[in-house]
């Protein structure tokens, strides 16, 4: 098949299997968009703004296991990108972001729109590619495919100048099966002197802890995670990118761990005396004061990359391994050792662990006029029946999400756990819809981060995606202000939002539904309303008291048993 | 600890970006760095001197090990190993050090590589200790300009950084 540069770039996407190409046009990718406009099989999503195409890709990718792509011209579509790109990157999402770049003649000349995409991008991404031959089109996409979605998944850069493009230039085409790079191999099997150390150490625990993260649901091992937890009758508790890995609620699961994880897992991290960590990588959101980080407990991790292990943490049990399989190999060797448990020990740490239940650590006041925060994410669960895809964005709204929604199921809690990325929740959930159009998909905002991408409610409309807006409004960026609280005397410091859109007539004018809640009273019809609007989005404006704060909190830098529990309080 | 990590990589453009940009984004140092393809022209070894704890080290090497430019590395400092730099140096030679400096090349087994009536230039190549050493044997006003490559290393006997 003869075919041009900018042909096959899309034919290539189309042959991989790639259903959806989320971008934005410009000067240097306009032979790709001839080429797109000339095909039925690549759907093309036209964002608002280059940000929204990442962060739409990389919904995708979180919710399907599959990577997204993103298609952006050279210079500010490229800089718009890098956000997304970041983002994807700190979450280890699989994602193939192709760039325009001005013709190879010019690059190096300060052309219009020329920016070094390959230089700015190299930081934030797994790796990049400029194409500086037609003939390797290709084949660099392949390579950019599958280091993107193998081993420690992230994005991959491809860099294609706008010559490599050109319609009058065809060659030879043929789709590239498979591609080998021969400084890539990433260790999926555990070893197995390691795997059989680990399950000596797992099953002498007294009191033992299972700590997972974002990898279980990178590597597709919900199902193994969770025989491995129940065969074991071992605690867990998830991080914020593990939660769903693991039924919200089981008896055996403790809840989100770290700075505003429950009291339960919290201290069960600083009194055990094994942790088993698989796929988590000891962020300092998770393990507060280094020093004083689980002191008690012998430590085996699993991760696909031994750069992850002993980073921050000096582990004694390392696994390199991709966790599906090595779960499957530990599984294997407990079938016998699990005899040697002392069941006795085990029981007593369950009692301890359920003492600290009884703290109720996630109680708020039910009883005030204002609407609760907590209140409308509990009924949001309830009336989705834990089982919508819910993503968020940054702050306040996004740690009561994570601690009041039950996630059941993995890839359904979609958020900006590593960069923490304000914007990321509307782009997200269109990926996500698009991806499964029939699935309930909510987005759980604040009306800070909302407004960072909120001219992608002009996207939904052309793709009718019937998306469930919930914009927890309390007229603060919250969690900025929470800290001035905590740790400024309440100095709050541009951290109100004044001049708020009508936030109700702005998803009318749209061509959305607005919905403005004011009593707590309100919110369950107001859910049930919504969410009976399957074709269409709502947007769903919470105004709820101001003075909320996401409790428990470990203060940055402090202990796991050093935690602000809540209380009654007013704001100052 | 002081160490010499010898990388074999892939001889593209930007591999040589990727090496240098790790190193200051996680806040790593980098004494000397130095980059030259090797007889298989599609690999270019390079070669850095680095200092940390040995949690450091071990990260440098893992990190740098993920780069996919990177295809084999090895820590020369954890085995037998030579090491080798080359300077070249303008020394100011009139008078009395004229005769001084023609001494201490040879002292060091050094070349006079270039002569003017006032100037020597002088070429030496050895490990960093005998480098610096020479240099500080000359006196500071007297020294014009100082080249140094940077370190190159290559294991000693059968441990080799091979594909």
């Amino acid at each position: 098949m003869e075919l041009s540069g900018g042909e096959i770039v899309i034919q290539f996407l189309k042959d991989e299997g790639v259903e959806f190409v989320f971008g934005y046009p410009g000067g240097s990718v306009l032979h790709i968009y001839d080429a797109i406009y000339r095909q039925e099989h690549v759907q093309h999503i036209l964002v608002r703004h280059e940000q929204a195409a990442t962060h739409a890709a990389d919904g995708y990718a979180r919710a399907t296991g599959k990577p997204g792509v993103v298609l952006v011209t050279s210079g500010p579509g490229a800089t718009n990108a890098v956000t997304g790109i970041a983002t994807a990157f700190l979450d280890s999402i699989p994602m193939v972001v192709i760039t325009g770049q001005v013709p190879t003649p010019v690059i190096g000349s300060d052309a219009f729109q020329e920016v070094d995409a390959v230089g700015i991008t190299r930081p934030c991404v797994k790796h990049n590619f400029l194409v500086k031959n037609i003939d390797d089109l290709a084949i660099t996409l392949k390579k950019a495919f599958y280091l993107a979605s193998t081993g420690r998944p992230g994005p991959v850069v491809v860099d294609i100048p706008k010559d490599m493009t050109e319609p009058k230039i065809k060659i030879a085409y043929e789709y590239p099966k498979k591609v080998e790079i021969r400084s890539y191999n990433p260790v999926i099997k555990g070893h197995p002197g390691q795997n059989r150390k680990a399950a000596d150490l797992i099953v002498s625990a007294k009191r033992p802890m299972i700590y997972s993260g974002g990898g279980v649901v990178l590597a597709e091992a919900s199902k193994e995670l969770t025989e491995f937890t129940q065969k074991l009758n071992y605690p867990i508790t998830n991080t914020l990118m593990g939660l769903g890995s693991y039924p919200a609620t089981d008896k055996q699961n403790l809840g989100m761990l770290g700075m505003h994880g429950t009291y339960e897992a919290n201290m069960a991290m600083h009194e055990c005396d094994v942790l088993i960590a698989i796929g988590a990588r000891f962020d300092d959101r998770v393990t507060g004061k280094l020093s004083e980080f689980c002191p008690t407990a012998k430590i085996v991790h699993i991760d696909i990359d031994p750069a992850s292990i002993s980073k921050n943490v000096k582990v004694d049990v390392p696994i390199v391994g991709d966790v599906k399989i090595v779960l499957k190999e530990l599984l294997k060797l407990l079938v016998e050792k699990k005899k040697q448990i002392d069941q006795e020990a085990l029981k007593k740490w369950w009692l301890q662990i359920a003492d600290w239940r009884a703290k109720d650590c996630l109680a708020y006041d039910k009883t005030s006029d204002l609407i609760k925060p907590q209140n409308v994410i509990e009924m949001l669960s309830e009336v989705t029946k834990h089982n919508a895809y819910v993503t968020s964005d940054v702050g306040q709204h996004q740690m009561w999400a994570a601690q009041y929604y039950k996630f059941n199921k993995p890839n359904r809690w979609i958020n900006s756990g590593g960069l923490g990325t304000m914007g990321f929740g509307l782009p997200a959930a269109m990926g996500v819809q698009l991806a499964y159009p029939k699935e309930t998909v909510a987005c759980v905002t604040g009306e800070g981060s909302i407004q960072m991408c909120i001219q992608e409610l002009s996207t939904c409309l052309q793709y009718h995606l019937p998306i469930k807006i919930i914009n927890l409004n309390n007229r603060y960026l919250g969690m900025v202000r929470q800290w001035q609280e905590f740790s400024y005397e309440g100095r709050y410091s541009m951290s109100y939002m004044e001049a708020l859109p009508d936030f109700m007539k702005l998803a009318e004018a749209y061509g959305h539904v607005g919905m403005n809640i004011e009593k707590p009273g309100d919110i369950e019809g107001a859910l049930q309303e919504a969410f009976a609007l399957k074709d269409r989005l709502v947007f769903m404006n919470f105004v709820t008291d101001q003075a909320e704060n996401v409790y428990p909190m470990i203060e940055a830098g402090k202990a796991h048993n050093d935690m602000r529990m809540s209380g009654v309080r007013e704001l100052a | 600890m002081r160490h010499i990590i010898s990388i074999l990589m892939e001889n593209e453009a930007g591999a040589l970006s990727r090496v240098a940009g790790l190193f200051s984004a996680r806040g790593y140092n980098i004494e000397s760095l130095t980059v030259a393809p090797t007889e298989d022209v599609s690999l270019s070894r390079l070669t850095l001197v680095t200092r940390g704890s040995e949690e450091i080290i071990e990260q440098i090497i893992k990190q740098l090990n993920k780069l996919v430019d990177v295809v084999r590395l090895i820590d020369l400092s954890e085995g037998a190993h030579i090491e080798r730099e080359m300077m070249m140096i303008k020394v100011s030679a009139k008078g009395k050090s004229r005769d001084e400096y023609k001494r201490l090349t040879d002292i060091f087994r050094g070349k006079i590589i270039d002569v003017t009536p006032s100037s020597y230039t002088i070429e030496l190549t050895g490990t960093g200790d005998k480098i610096d050493a020479f240099v500080s044997s000359i006196e500071e006003t007297n020294i014009i300009e100082v080249v140094r490559t940077g370190i190159s290393g290559i294991a000693r006997g059968d441990r080799s950084l091979v594909l």
